[in-house]
């Protein structure tokens, strides 16, 4: 029972807590180049959750074979691989997704949420909860991002998954200024509500970044001058 | 022709298709690294440096080796081993030949193996070559675009820079802080960018 509801949370977590676009502000190029409609952001988050739960599984499963030191090459090349199949699948079976998505379907290889979860998660836990995680976040990723295309393309372009409702089109919102400031409304309401909540709020997209390890501590510092900024 | 051509795909690159703030790709460098004019500076040239380079070694493997052996769907899984392969081998050759220049911007290398923007870069020369595209790219033209991308992507990171430079001192209400404040003028950063649609165009008309 407690082993259950456990893994209960493992999924639930990256849906509303952990949110990897909201809270964990990871995935940012996706989440602003292909939210000017709602259907492209189901058919990116759908696309990036098949990758993020089946390269989760094989790089908990392989967690003990591979390497440490060459352990980042090795996930890459497992979440390339996935990326190529769902490539293929989409071409095949949505040609149009296929096309409005464009070079950022098979950028899904350096969406730094499959390799945050492959570095966080997957590499340290097993199998089972490792499939959940992925589960929770594709889900988180595609929520916040059907939000954001709901946004952008209702104010954009007057309309909801191409159906028309109002009159008044605002443009901008589907052009790039538009999604960088749809993202700044929503990442301020998520911090609102996570500042009300007593959660920690995060100030960089740095700190959940799978390469902060090697930025943070020698280039910008970010994460030790974000922080003395708080204090203040 | 050529050069006039080859000058419309480097202004092209920097102003009316910006990776940044009109492709949207390398975001997470534009907002992370972007708070220090020196350390945006460094990033830029590290990043210009490895687009040139992954570019070069990208773009002939795939004309000369995965499209006449039919396997052009391993591109993704070749190119990121590529690109992670080079950046790591110009760690070593800069940490063994020119440690001053490795202070510089070897800290920004590990970074720059996951940037989007540089595997964008070598593709989306590519979709052109492939037919799906108006443009037909040679070499000569994807190397161009891909130094002017790093050149696009460097103007973009030290324009937000200083305009981050001036955030420190506003005024901003809390809930705005960090984060949302940067994303909301970063938006302006890009409306100003919107401007420029058109120019290249209009400025040297390829027929």
């Amino acid at each position: 029972m407690m082993e259950k509801r456990s893994l209960f949370k493992e999924f639930t977590k990256g849906i509303v807590k952990e949110n990897p676009v909201l809270c964990l502000v990871l995935g940012t190029c996706p989440t602003l180049a292909v939210t000017t409609s709602a259907t492209n952001a189901i058919g990116m988050g759908v696309a990036a959750t098949l990758v993020l739960v089946c390269s989760n599984a094989v790089i908990s499963a392989l967690r003990k074979v591979i390497p440490d030191k060459v352990r980042i090459p090795a996930y890459i090349t497992i979440i390339a691989g996935f990326v190529t199949i769902v490539q293929m699948l989409v071409k095949a079976f949505a040609p149009a997704i296929n096309d409005s998505l464009g070079i950022y379907l098979p950028l899904i290889v350096v969406n730094c949420i499959i390799l945050g979860r492959a570095e966080m998660y997957a590499g340290k836990n097993p199998v089972l909860p490792s499939i959940l995680d992925g589960l929770g976040m594709g889900v988180g990723f595609t929520a916040a991002l059907l939000c954001m295309g709901i946004i952008r393309e209702l104010l954009g372009s007057g309309s909801i998954f191409g159906f028309q409702l109002m009159p008044v089109q605002i443009l901008i919102f589907i052009l790039p200024p538009g999604g960088f400031f749809v993202f700044g409304i929503l990442i301020m309401l998520a911090n609102k509500l996570n500042t009300r909540a007593g959660r920690k709020v995060k100030t960089t997209p740095c700190d959940g970044c799978p390469m902060a390890a090697s930025c943070s501590q020698k280039a910008e510092k970010c994460g030790e001058k974000e922080a003395t900024e708080n204090v203040d | 022709m050529l050069i006039k051509s080859l000058i419309a795909v480097f202004l092209a690159a920097i102003l009316t298709e910006n990776y940044v703030l009109c492709k949207f790709l390398g975001i997470c460098p534009f907002l992370g690294v972007s708070k220090k004019l020196n350390t945006a500076f460094g990033m830029s040239v590290a990043v210009t440096f490895v687009m040139v380079l992954a570019t070069a070694v990208t773009f002939p493997i795939y004309t000369y080796i995965l499209v006449p052996a039919g396997i052009e769907y391993l591109q993704t899984v070749l190119f990121i081993l590529i690109i992670a392969g080079l950046v790591q081998l110009v760690e070593i050759i800069l940490k063994k030949y020119i440690p001053s220049l490795y202070q510089s911007l070897g800290i920004y290398l590990p970074l720059i193996t996951t940037n989007c923007a540089v595997l964008g870069v070598t593709m989306l020369v590519l979709q052109k070559v492939d037919g799906t595209t108006l443009y037909n790219y040679t070499y000569l033209h994807a190397l161009v675009n891909a130094f002017g991308a790093g050149i696009g992507f460097m103007v973009a990171m030290v324009m937000f820079a200083g305009v981050r430079g001036r955030l420190e001192s506003a005024d901003i209400p809390k809930s705005l802080k960090g984060l949302p404040i940067t994303l909301v003028s970063a938006a302006l950063v890009s409306l100003s960018f919107l401007g420029f649609a058109g120019v290249v165009d209009k400025l040297i008309p390829l027929s």
